[in-house]
């Protein structure tokens, strides 16, 4: 039972990491009705501008700062050339070019900054807490639970922005009725650019997260892949699905590796399961836990 | 001038609905089939051009993985450009095509290579119509992860499971000799010949396919699904259709990659690079166009060929030292540009470039 807690316990905060991933993406759909497959690259070219600009001789904060200069250019360019020209086009459409920017951007980042694997060190050990391990026996990693009390305080902190700021307010007002939005003078354009800045931003705390935690490097990208099952599970428009939706998925792939991997002829099932788990949660309730209804005219 | 079907009537509805209408694509078509069954096997032997072009290289570089990645775009353009359901498990299709010819070979006595092709096909469309289930309750891109499942799930069953590689080492196999009528194919202008009639087929199929009742249905559930359900088209059995054809093109695309390009082939080798470069030929091609699949493979194949020989003449040319890995993230670079590039100033694509050519070819030189 201990151990079942412990493999639990290491899942719930592995998913506080994929919820961290899946809030990129759900803060562009809400805002913009656009699924932003290039949320994983932008993890990647986040991470990889900070260290390397640390490598260059930049004290921590300089970098994280100019990191965050590059997200903002990143967005803007975004918005000027793939955005704007594709206005009304099909959600697909949309989808399809975010694809094409993630390459754009894979391909970016590398070629400034090198292709090999880079250590990346905050300043936390990722050791076992030892009053914990002695006091029930359980490992649980000093890393992770930092990295949910910064997942928390950015949820809490991006709520404060969408509820009390006005500009949150009118991207929530684009969220809900672009045209309202546009009757009532909210600049779209200004819009998307400031919440491809925000999902920036979340790119690169989730990109140094990780980062510290299994190095800069290329497979950041497949994150992408990673919050797909998890904006499943809870729903494309809900930042509080995206959280629960985490953990669901990060809880239940450990604990299907542990305990059902047996089943079906050995480990390695964590890459495909959560996407199994996510298809037939689809089947039942296709929006997901938080989503809105999609309800289709002719 | 040259595109004008002046005088060219159609009197009768077999007429109107023949695969190449105009008389000119009629002739062209031919023409394009003989030059390519006839004068290009036939070029690699004169002994001129031996001497002058490596055809090794060209046919079993270049020439075969076009033909093969054309089929399989086929095959993701009849799911994606005609009956509008994204997918990203195209080379997932691919793998189970490829071990299933594999093991077809070695499990069964004497069966004939082409035979154990199409069933290796078949059998691809099963797992496609498996995988294509969930397209019943969800679209768009809730679609596209679902499909993602199947990209993962069959190249970790594939890994882990023995029987399907014959318990070899990290599942690579080894593709049997490709033996077609007691006919050894053995070398890549053989092997050319062989992917060509087999492509050929299949694209004229698929082109008689889309123009019938079928391709009709699957263009009204790309258009508007609810509306092509209120009119009466069977959604069940239009969008597995869909799924199972279209898979089965992948299908046998996979088992050609596998027996007369590469030889060799792991299942980490079908990976979602795999399938989404095969989507990208769709859109650089044209979505919703046989045409386009040739068109959008040949430019994804030879992009990073080109790429790679103008980084090597400017190495050599100018004495530069480009830094490793330059020309790989070149092509991510080129192939992300030209994505976002086609869907904003040409979505349907290459195939849309040469229609826009054909109207003022029309014309020319005459301005109206």
């Amino acid at each position: 039972m201990q151990f079942f807690f412990e493999v639990l316990i290491g899942g719930l905060l592995a998913g506080v990491m994929y919820s961290l991933v899946a809030l990129g993406f759900v803060l562009i759909y809400k805002a913009s009705g656009v699924f932003n497959f290039a949320q994983g690259a932008m993890v990647f070219f986040a991470a990889l501008t900070m260290v390397g600009f640390t490598e260059l001789g930049a004290p921590f904060w300089l970098a994280v700062a100019l990191a965050l200069g590059a997200m903002i250019i990143l967005a803007v360019l975004t918005e000027r050339v793939v955005l704007r020209p594709l206005v009304n086009q099909p959600q697909n459409t949309l989808f399809m070019a975010t694809i094409g920017l993630s390459f754009f951007v894979e391909g970016v980042a590398q070629m400034t900054w090198g292709a090999q694997v880079r250590a990346l060190d905050l300043g936390i050990a990722d050791e076992p807490i030892g009053w914990i391990s002695e006091k029930t026996g359980m490992n649980i990693s000093k890393f992770d639970l930092v990295a949910s009390g910064i997942a928390a305080a950015l949820v809490v902190v991006l709520a404060v922005f969408f509820n009390r700021t006005s500009t949150g307010r009118a991207l929530r007002a684009v969220a809900d009725d672009h045209q309202a939005a546009l009757s009532i003078g909210i600049s779209l354009q200004r819009i998307w650019v400031i919440v491809w800045i925000v999902a920036g931003f979340v790119a690169l705390v989730t990109g140094m997260l990780w980062g510290a935690r299994n190095g800069v490097q290329f497979a950041l990208t497949f994150l992408a892949l990673k919050a797909l099952p998890v904006l499943i599970l809870g729903g494309f428009e809900s930042v509080a699905g995206a959280i629960v939706g985490g953990l669901i998925v990060g809880a239940s792939e450990k604990l299907a590796e542990v305990y059902l991997a047996k089943y079906v002829g050995g480990g390695g099932i964590e890459p495909w399961f959560p996407y199994v788990l996510a298809l037939l949660f689809l089947l039942v309730r296709p929006e997901g836990l938080f989503g809105e209804k999609h309800i289709d005219r002719v | 001038m040259f595109y004008r079907e002046a005088g060219q009537f159609r009197t009768t509805y077999a007429e109107d609905q023949q695969l190449f209408p105009i008389r000119q694509d009629r002739i062209g078509a031919i023409f394009f089939l003989l030059f390519a069954f006839l004068v290009v096997p036939i070029a690699s032997v004169t002994p001129v051009l031996e001497r002058a072009i490596d055809f090794q290289y060209w046919y079993g570089g270049v020439l075969i993985p076009f033909l093969i990645f054309s089929l399989a775009a086929l095959g993701l353009n009849i799911l994606t450009g005609y009956a509008g359901q994204l997918s990203f498990g195209t080379a997932a299709f691919m793998a189970v095509g490829a071990f299933a010819a594999y093991n077809l070979e070695l499990r069964v006595p004497g069966i004939p290579m082409l035979a154990s092709f199409i069933l290796a096909g078949i059998i691809a469309a099963l797992v496609g119509i498996v995988f294509g289930l969930p397209s019943l309750r969800v679209k768009g891109f809730y679609l596209a992860v679902a499909t993602l499942a199947a990209q993962f799930f069959v190249v970790w069953a594939l890994t882990k499971f023995g029987w399907f590689s014959n318990y070899s080492s990290s599942g690579v196999i080894t593709a049997q000799k490709l033996v077609v009528f007691a006919y050894a194919f053995d070398t890549p202008v053989k092997r050319y010949v062989l992917v060509l009639a087999i492509v050929s087929v299949m694209a004229l199929a698929a082109k008689n396919m889309v123009r019938g009742s079928l391709g009709r249905a699957w263009m009204a559930v790309r258009d508007m699904d609810v509306a092509a359900e209120v009119v009466g088209i069977p959604m069940m059995k239009t969008k597995l259709l869909a799924f199972a054809i279209s898979s089965f093109y992948c299908g046998v695309a996979g088992a050609l990659y596998a027996f007369a390009y590469l030889g060799t082939v792991e299942p980490t080798g079908f990976d979602l690079d795999l399938s989404f470069r095969i989507f990208f030929m769709i859109i650089v091609g044209g979505v919703g166009s046989i045409l386009g699949s040739f068109l959008g493979a040949a430019f994804i194949v030879l992009l990073p060929i080109f790429l790679d020989l103008s980084a090597g003449s400017l190495e050599r040319g100018f004495g530069l030292r480009l830094p490793p890995g330059l020309v790989s993230n070149l092509t991510l670079i080129a192939f992300g540009a030209l994505i976002v590039f086609f869907l904003v100033v040409e979505p349907l694509g290459l195939a849309r470039l040469w229609e826009i050519a054909k109207e003022k070819l029309r014309l020319w030189p005459f301005p109206h």
